[in-house]
């Protein structure tokens, strides 16, 4: 058994709206073991961001959070004083989040934001602060690293941006690194970059990363385990290998389908969508939030509450009745989803 | 809801309205029930409309002619004090002259509506057309128009309203048209920015590849999407034209002696408001009712058409 | 920022001459200035040579440039009443009213801006209700009526304060309240509005995220960003407030600017009224132009470029 960073167990976020409550997150469970990157994926408003924000404690003020267990190295992350939250937050556990381009105070320069973020948790001299915070910008790619202390976030571009968030969600060598969508706002040639240095970092600096992307490429090749949501539900988790390679949950299947793949998918061929779109998550839903959108729905689908399977012996589980069924005979699946 | 979740979608993608859709409220409802069920709103306008009612029936209502001075019956106190001269004949008194401050307080409402309505047209008028050329043709005419728009900020307002009257002579007209002539900054302003904003919107890039004139984009397409803004500056200039009135006629340049204004009533009152200080409280009182009224229906229909309570 | 501040310049001056141009033709408002300081019924010689006297039979361009010319080294005319130098009784009232304007904008901004963060930071909360009924009342009060109102209230009926004259420092505390709380909604409104977007930023989240302690959040993080825009707005108010404060100096009998505003306009001194309204606007014009330099100071997106 490895180093166990960060334990989630039965995560439930909700946030009054005008027409009722929004059960944004419901019963998600995961957890990050030392040198692990475990991705969470779905598509827009499904939960992730949420899910995100919730272990940070850096939810909306009128959101709710519950879970049975939410720990960082064992020390609880749930109905612990805001002051002992933000002991933690920033220090053992550091966040990246999806726009660069606002995420910075416009009015302190690079190297204050910088330095604030260790000062606040480590009693150094600031001289040292500027030190780390020099070698860390160096590490992340940027040249002239002292140079760019003295500058302001507008005089830097959304990648450099991103490079500096990166630096200083590490200035104080934390445990956990969460990255929400840290690519989405950036060019597409930029976008590589930064989820390689990512990755690079978390193996360099041991960390737990939790990286949360829609981009199903970058997840096959840096995902030590993947986590797929659902309306805000994990509808299929395990490792990189098995979710890739075998995937059991029809909506899976139909999001691998829409991801061309070197070598398989041929000229001219179409890719796959999943029709439709998320259901509201407002009220209570029954059975398989995914029983709209599904080609393989039958009426047990939408009776009960599916729960999350795992294969015996296994860390791969599924959210869905028909998976075993289904996985037996591919060729349909692929049929169905023409 | 369960049902409702299902079946939306391969209707929604048909184009088809679900039960949900077609069972919530229409925007007009909504409308209806954000506007009666905001309080600042609903209250304000309450009191203006008490105030308007008084201002027209103000010839029918008053219990005696408001310039009708009686000496022998002079300084009545109104009938909440302790006095052996209060009379329910005059409710609010009599001011130094005899004359029945409530017939007078009906009439004041007029003079300043009357002056509070006509300045806004008039630089409601010129704010509007300033501000919407501005945004509308940015460029030069946008740098003409700010030009104009500071250059008006930096001359104090009642300092130049007082100059001129006093130098061409004080009358209702003069009074509306200085004032007029002198508001029209933020109608600028706010009207400036409302085009520029909805300038950049698709649907005006849209009419003009279609090649529609300037002068139909802007009646159609601009007007009615600044039309809210336009209200809410109304609204609260209306107000500040009132309290300039009050106050040009507080320091004895506004609307002149006998005219029944309620800043001339306080300016009248002051050398006794140490022995009767009812005298400035009541026209004072009612001028904080007239204008905080507005200012509640300005503020309320903000809160009420603001984009972001359209959901 | 030299290009900014040069731009800012430019338009500053440029529109110092156009109120000066404004107030010159004031001379003209009522047709014949001669006429109107020789006064109602005055023999046409009399008339004609106050005209020659004053300069009135000269081209009215000439008239501006002189006039200009003069005012650009401190000679603003003579008042027609009070036979003197019109800048000399100008600058001998002016301290006062800026002091009064200092005062009243202090007074102002600490009261608005404090809970205008309050009410930003609890939405909703017994704060926000108490910052948004002050200030709706307050937009609704005539200042002259607030003023009277105090007087009889703490120098009347309490005693607490002297009612009228300059005094001591009492003396001022009425009349600033009176003039400061005028500008408060105004400020309290943006500061309130601002610190809402503020503090809904992505920048706010990223310094939660730092972990830091709420206050260092709220000051260090927010209240920066949030109090930019105020600054224009203070400068602006206070512009409005200096040429308000003719009826609060009316009321309370101060010798200030405003006090000589309203006896030169008794009197129809015109060079006096002239000279006022374009020290007035010339004030406000350098105050704003300051502000657009504390501006782009604390805004280091306008500073750096």
């Amino acid at each position: 058994m490895s180093d166990r960073i960060l334990t989630v167990e039965g995560l439930e976020v909700s946030l009054p709206v005008p027409s009722g409550t929004l059960n944004a997150v419901q019963g998600v469970s995961f957890h990050v073991d030392r040198g692990e990157t475990v991705c969470i994926v779905g598509e827009s408003g499904c939960g992730k961001s949420l899910t995100a924000l919730a272990i940070m404690d850096l939810l909306p003020r009128r959101a709710r959070r519950v879970a049975r267990t939410l720990t960082l190295l064992g020390d609880p992350l749930i109905g612990v004083p805001e002051t002992k939250m933000a002991d933690l937050r920033g220090n053992r556990m550091g966040m990246i989040f999806q726009e660069p381009m606002t995420s910075l105070n416009p009015a302190y320069t690079i190297g204050n934001q910088l330095e604030e973020a260790l000062l606040r948790h480590r009693k150094v001299p600031r001289a040292k602060a500027r030190e780390r915070a020099v070698h860390l910008l160096e590490r992340v790619g940027i040249t002239a690293a002292g140079q760019r202390l003295r500058q302001y976030p507008h005089q830097l571009s959304g990648g450099l941006r991103q490079r500096v968030m990166i630096a200083m969600a590490l200035m104080t060598g934390p445990d956990l690194i969460i990255a929400d969508e840290p690519t989405t706002a950036l060019d597409v040639t930029i976008q590589a970059q930064i989820l390689h240095l990512l990755a690079e970092l978390q193996r360099e600096f041991h960390m737990g990363l939790v990286l949360i992307t829609h981009d199903l490429g970058v997840v096959a090749r840096i995902a030590t385990r993947v986590v797929v949501m659902y309306a805000g539900q994990v509808v299929e988790t395990g490792t990189a290998a098995e979710v890739f390679g075998a995937p059991r949950h029809p909506y899976t299947r139909g999001l691998l389908d829409c991801i061309p793949i070197p070598g398989k998918t041929k000229r001219g061929e179409h890719l796959g969508t999943i029709p439709g779109m998320v259901p509201s998550l407002v009220g209570q839903m029954e059975g398989c939030h995914f029983a709209g959108r599904c080609n393989y729905v039958i009426d047990e689908c939408r009776a009960a509450p599916i729960p999350l399977v795992s294969a015996p012996g296994r860390g791969h589980a599924v959210r869905c009745i028909r998976a075993d069924e289904l996985s037996r005979q591919p060729a349909a699946a692929e049929e169905g989803a023409a | 809801m369960a049902e409702t979740t299902i079946t939306r979608t391969p209707l929604a993608r048909a184009g088809i309205q679900t039960a949900e859709e077609i069972l919530a409220p229409s925007p007009g409802a909504m409308m209806r029930r954000r506007v009666f069920g905001h309080f600042g709103l609903m209250f304000g306008a309450f009191v203006l409309l008490a105030i308007i009612a008084m201002a027209i029936f103000a010839n029918v209502i008053s219990p005696h002619d408001a310039y009708d001075q009686q000496l022998g019956r002079k300084l009545i106190p109104p009938i909440w004090h302790d006095s052996p001269k209060v009379t329910w004949n005059h409710p609010l008194g009599t001011d130094h002259l005899g004359r029945d401050y409530l017939s007078r307080l009906y009439h004041g409402a007029q003079v300043s509506l009357l002056i509070g309505f006509s300045a806004m047209i008039i630089s409601g008028l010129i704010g509007t057309v300033l501000g919407v050329l501005a945004g509308y043709f940015g460029g030069r005419v946008d740098m003409v128009v700010n030009f104009l728009i500071t250059t008006r900020l930096s001359m104090p307002v009642i300092l130049v309203a007082l100059a001129v009257v006093s130098i061409i002579g004080s009358s209702l007209t003069v009074v509306i048209w200085v004032l007029g002539l002198l508001i029209w900054d933020r109608f600028a302003v706010v009207m400036r920015s409302a085009t520029q904003q909805v300038r950049s919107l698709e649907f005006v890039t849209a009419a003009e590849a279609l090649g529609c004139s300037h002068l139909r984009i802007l009646l159609t397409e601009i007007a009615p999407n600044v039309m809210n803004h336009l209200i809410v500056v109304a609204t609260l200039e209306m107000a500040h034209a009132i309290l300039l009135e009050a106050a040009l006629s507080f320091l004895g340049l506004g609307v002149q002696p006998p005219t029944p204004s309620w800043g001339l009533m306080i300016s009248e009152a002051k050398g006794l408001m140490y022995f009767d200080p009812w005298l400035i409280a009541i026209p004072g009182v009612a001028l904080f009712m007239l204008v905080l009224s507005i200012n509640l229906v300005g503020d309320g229909l903000r809160d009420v058409t603001a984009p972001e309570n359209r959901s | 920022m030299a290009i900014f501040a040069l731009k800012r310049l430019g338009v500053a001056l440029l529109v110092a001459l156009t109120v000066s141009l404004i107030t010159f033709s004031m001379n003209y408002l009522s047709g014949d200035p001669a006429i109107t300081i020789a006064g109602e019924g005055a023999r046409i010689e009399d008339i004609e040579n106050i005209r020659r006297y004053y300069g009135f039979d000269r081209p009215i361009l000439v008239q501006y440039w002189d006039w200009l010319w003069n005012a650009l080294h401190g000679d603003l005319g003579r008042s027609y009443s009070l036979r003197v130098p019109v800048a000399d009784v100008i600058f001998e009232r002016l301290p006062t009213t800026m002091l009064l304007g200092a005062c009243a904008i202090t007074f102002g901004l600490t009261l608005a801006i404090p809970l205008g963060v309050l009410a930003a930071v609890k939405p909703n909360s017994f704060f926000d209700r108490l910052a948004l009924t002050l200030a709706v009342v307050g937009q609704a009060m005539p200042t002259f009526w607030f003023g009277l109102t105090l007087i009889l209230v703490f120098g009347v009926m309490l005693r607490w304060l002297p009612i009228t004259g300059q005094a001591s420092w009492w003396n001022f505390v009425m009349p600033a309240v009176a003039l400061g709380y005028n500008v408060a909604p105004a400020v309290m409104r943006l500061t309130r509005a601002g610190m809402l977007e503020v503090l809904a930023s992505d920048y706010i989240r990223t310094a939660r995220a730092k972990g830091l302690r709420p206050m260092k959040v709220l000051f260090k993080h927010a209240l920066r960003n949030a109090v930019i825009p105020v600054v224009a707005l203070a400068a602006v108010q206070f512009g409005f407030m200096l040429g308000g404060s003719i009826v609060i100096e009316t009321i309370f009998q101060i010798n200030g600017l405003g006090y000589l505003a309203w006896e030169s306009i008794q009197r129809k001194d015109l060079p006096m009224m002239q000279a006022i309204v374009l020290i007035l606007s010339i004030i406000y014009v350098v105050i704003t132009f300051l502000a657009d330099m504390l501006n782009a100071f604390l805004d280091p997106r306008i500073r750096v470029t």
